[in-house]
């Protein structure tokens, strides 16, 4: 975020876009509730009656995968009734020119058509934004999880620049991010293209500071990323991979296509906590040490660096991962001599400029918000004030694009993955409160459809897709518009990943995991 | 700023403008008894524990809803206000449960603590007490209508902190009960589970169903620490009886959170025991994981890596580095593929 939550309360404008925050991120939305209470205006746009929807002042249900058009759209009025802001376009910015003339076939109707969306909505969403003293965009993985997921980012981007919402409290573009510490887990480096601190390993200096630190020499040329592994384990490229705690046969796209890229390698190792699908698969499996049972840190989403304290001693023989991957090293020839978690922190903050002044002691009950540049650095709470990391904020001219897989006869219905309130990720169903709670799949599935197809509440149908079927049990709610059924991927019994799209991103590699066409059919 | 200069029991103190009396006196150290609040919640005045006398005002205010004004003498401790105080404690607790022994509350409960301090036995209001069937119905929280004592934090938690507004008063006097619309158990309400009611019940009123007979509260250290699912980046405490996660509390001190949290983070940590851990490292030998010592294991893998790296050059060997995992952690993953192995074949789920 290049905000903090806890400015949400006193937001005067909030713009949700692919965002479910009170069930994703159910703190995150209770700040904004708050806001709301304190008289905020909240925007929201998502093809589905999300919560948020319904608490908001203006939802614009757009077509999936519709979004750069909705922002071109909006972008489009803003011009159009003057309400950009001239001052900071002219001092911050470049690129405005070509921006505005790219906007220029965004026409109100033109918008209207493409995403379903109302005129009226649109010049509303345009007013309610780019009127405000101070807005807030948030986004979620319904931005990022599209063929052109970057493009939908950059566009967001436009829209903050154009009115001048970066660099102040209570603006700026905020991903949501999905798990405890994928914050963190970038900022350390565990990318194939950057090394801590996002220094990029085709960078000669880089390269040439980390080969200092590490003693060895180090390639300059950025590694697989988590498709291209499939991909060439499939080749024969790749013959061994090492998991730590992630489980891609249940949260990659395309889940049939890993399982049988997993197989093919000759060996593989998975580290977790549980026998997870991939666990099931590996030829070595570490048992990890889950977080109660280990000392380190995690990074959230506001770029809070906090301590992860030890409460107890690791489950039967499981170790910290930390203390695995010492051993490995070590065994392998290149002793990693660290006694404690704070002694990697103290390697980390040599090695990584915004993490420069952190350490354990200092995180103490309060965490610090990168970039901490120096030991007396008191954090940062929201970033580019003054000017951006490249100086100017760049304009991007961007067109709408249209999904990888959209539905078509064979495969009539729009699918559309993510979280619940009651679940995380794959992991939470080994919790016997949440399990008894939420046990098990409800696709979500609009009462005409149901009508239309026969189907009853709760009744088990089978989803086919062009890579694989499920079989799930439907909740019929005008929750979801007609055409589309929404799953979650929480649920080993309903593998939903099985029928979602492995295309993906231009530049990350991000599966189109919010669309992709699929068949709903009784179970005979 | 503007400042105020008072006298609390005869101490001069000064502070900002806008201060409650309340505040005034907890910024001195000064101890007030309170049962309805919270300092993430609106002041409501509704238990009246907190009342003080202060000079020319003619009855007892109550000190949490009374702002300070210049030249103000308050009085926090003497035998009126003491007397006021003690007859409040008694009315709640001659309508109170004295279940103590076997309440989860004992050694938390402000009630308790109170009664003791201004010796409330609950006898000289003697009268009818409470039997309400008790709300059990959902995994997660026991609401006990028969020790609520009214003061309303609940109501508050679930609509300034959570903005929910689930919970209620409902029925009058003495039938007056909290809890969902219609008084409809929990799991039939809308309530998600978010517990921050729980966090701020006074009394045993509103439980955590499976800490219950867990641990009592002395017995249990309490070490703060990082949500480990979605990016909020939570803090709560995990409570520890005898090496053993018991349960999760609210911090208020948390940065982020405060004192709210969700279903998955104050409910779930349930997992950390599943019978689905792994507990022992495991290696496959004629097609099937059989459980294996670590030296065996390890030396396995950096064998096998080693030969792999030999026969086919670094880049065939790639790792997937974990979202879940500590930055600490993702740091040696990437170093060990890097500067070990020798790849940049590192990634993990970063962008979903």
């Amino acid at each position: 975020m290049t905000n903090s939550i806890n400015e949400i309360p006193n937001s005067k404008v909030m713009f949700v876009i692919g965002c479910n925050a009170t069930e994703a991120h159910p703190i995150i939305g209770t700040k904004m509730m708050q806001a709301l209470a304190n008289g905020a205006k909240l925007i929201v746009a998502d093809p589905r009656s999300i919560e948020l929807a319904e608490c908001s002042d203006l939802w614009m249900r757009l077509r999936p995968g519709t979004d750069i058009a909705l922002i071109n759209g909006i972008m489009n009025i803003i011009l159009a009734n003057g309400w950009e802001d001239r001052a900071f376009i002219e001092e911050r910015t470049e690129d405005f020119e070509k921006l505005r003339e790219n906007l220029q076939k965004y026409t109100p109707d033109v918008v209207s058509k493409i995403t379903g969306v109302p005129v009226e909505q649109l010049e509303e969403a345009a007013r309610i934004y780019a009127t405000a003293e101070s807005a807030q965009i948030f986004y979620t993985l319904g931005i990022t999880e599209h063929v052109y997921g970057t493009d939908n980012v950059m566009s967001l981007a436009n829209l903050a620049l154009l009115t001048g919402n970066l660099g102040k409290e209570c603006s700026g573009v905020n991903p949501l991010r999905g798990q405890n510490n994928v914050q963190g887990a970038c900022d350390m480096g565990a990318l194939p293209e950057v090394y801590p601190g996002y220094q990029k390993v085709a960078n000669a200096e880089a390269q040439a500071k980390f080969e200092a630190a590490w003693g060895v020499p180090l390639d300059p040329t950025p590694g697989f990323m988590i498709p291209d592994m499939f991909e060439a384990a499939h080749s024969k490229d790749l013959r061994a991979l090492y998991v730590l705690g992630e489980d891609p046969v249940m949260t990659d796209a395309d889940a049939n296509h890993v399982r049988k890229g997993l197989k093919a390698l000759d060996f593989l190792v998975v580290q977790d906590i549980f026998l997870s699908e991939t666990a099931k698969l590996a030829d070595v499996v570490f048992p990890g040490a889950s977080f109660a049972e280990k000392t380190g840190t995690f990074s959230n989403t506001e770029r809070r660096v906090q301590m992860v304290n030890k409460a107890i001693e690791p489950i039967g023989n499981a170790k910290a991962d930390w203390q695995i991957l010492c051993e490995l090293a070590t065994a392998m020839g290149y002793p990693f001599e660290y006694q404690s978690p704070e002694e990697i922190m103290q390697e980390v903050a040599k090695l990584t400029p915004q993490y420069a002044g952190i350490t354990h002691a200092r995180l103490g009950t309060q965490g610090l918000q990168w970039p901490v540049p120096n030991a007396e650095h008191p954090g940062t709470k929201f970033l580019h004030e003054g000017n951006f990391n490249r100086g100017k904020g760049l304009f991007v001219a961007i067109d709408n694009q249209i999904p990888d897989e959209l539905p078509d006869e064979m495969y009539p219905f729009l699918l559309s993955t993510g979280r619940k309130l009651s679940h995380y990720n794959v992991f939470t169903q080994h919790s016997e409160a949440l399990e008894t709670y939420a046990p098990e799949e409800l696709a979500e599935v609009n009462p005409l459809d149901a009508k239309r197809l026969g189907f009853e509440e709760g009744e088990r149908i089978k989803v086919t897709s062009r890579r694989g079927e499920v079989e799930t049990k439907i909740r019929i709610t005008p929750r979801v518009p007609l055409g589309l059924i929404y799953m979650t991927f929480h649920y080993t019994e309903t593998p939903t990943n099985v029928l979602t799209n492995g295309a993906f991103d231009k530049v990350t590699k991000t599966y189109e995991y919010k669309v992709c066409g699929v068949q709903l059919s009784k179970l005979s | 700023m503007e400042w105020y200069n008072l006298t609390i029991d005869g101490c001069e103190v000064r502070v900002p403008k806008g201060t409650t009396v309340l505040e005034a006196c907890r910024m001195n150290d000064i101890q007030i008894p309170t049962l309805c609040q919270d300092k993430e919640l609106t002041p409501s005045g509704a238990c009246r524990l907190c009342v003080v006398e202060i000079e020319g005002m003619r009855n007892l205010p109550p000190s949490c809803v009374t702002q300070v004004a210049q030249g103000m003498v308050v009085q926090t401790q003497n035998t009126k206000v003491r007397a006021a105080r003690k007859v409040i404690l008694e009315l709640l607790v001659a309508n109170h449960p004295l279940d103590c022994m076997t309440c989860q509350k004992m050694g938390n409960c402000s009630l308790a603590e109170y009664a003791y301090e201004y010796g409330a036995t609950g006898e000289i209001y003697k009268g009818e007490k409470r039997d309400l069937p008790i709300d059990s119905g959902n995994p997660f929280i026991l609401r006990d209508p028969n020790k609520c004592i009214s003061c309303g934090k609940c109501i508050k938690a679930c609509t300034e902190i959570q903005g929910r507004s689930i919970l209620d008063f409902s029925f009058r006097g003495f039938d007056t009960q909290v809890g969902p619309a219609f008084n409809l158990p929990y799991n039939e309400s809308d309530c998600v589970f978010c517990g921050s009611c729980v966090s701020v019940c006074p009394v045993g009123a509103l439980t955590e169903k499976k800490m219950v007979g867990m641990g009592r509260s002395w017995e249990v250290s309490k070490v703060q620490t990082t949500c480990p699912f979605c990016g909020t980046g939570c803090n709560f405490d995990l409570n520890v009886k005898d090496g053993k996660v018991i349960g999760v509390t609210s911090n208020p001190d948390s940065p982020v959170n405060g004192k709210a949290l969700c279903v998955k983070g104050r409910f779930g940590m349930d997992m950390i025991y599943s019978p689905t851990r792994l507990t022992t490292p495991l290696i496959r030998k004629d097609g099937v994981l059989v459980p294996a010592e670590w030296d065996e294991a390890i030396a396995l893998v950096a064998a096998k890596f080693g030969q792999i790296k030999k026969e086919s050059g670094p880049n065939a060997i790639a790792a997937l580095s974990s979202a879940h995992c500590t930055n600490e952690e993702n740091y040696l993953m990437q170093k060990f593929m890097r500067a070990v192995i020798g790849t940049n074949n590192v990634d993990h789920c970063a962008r979903t």
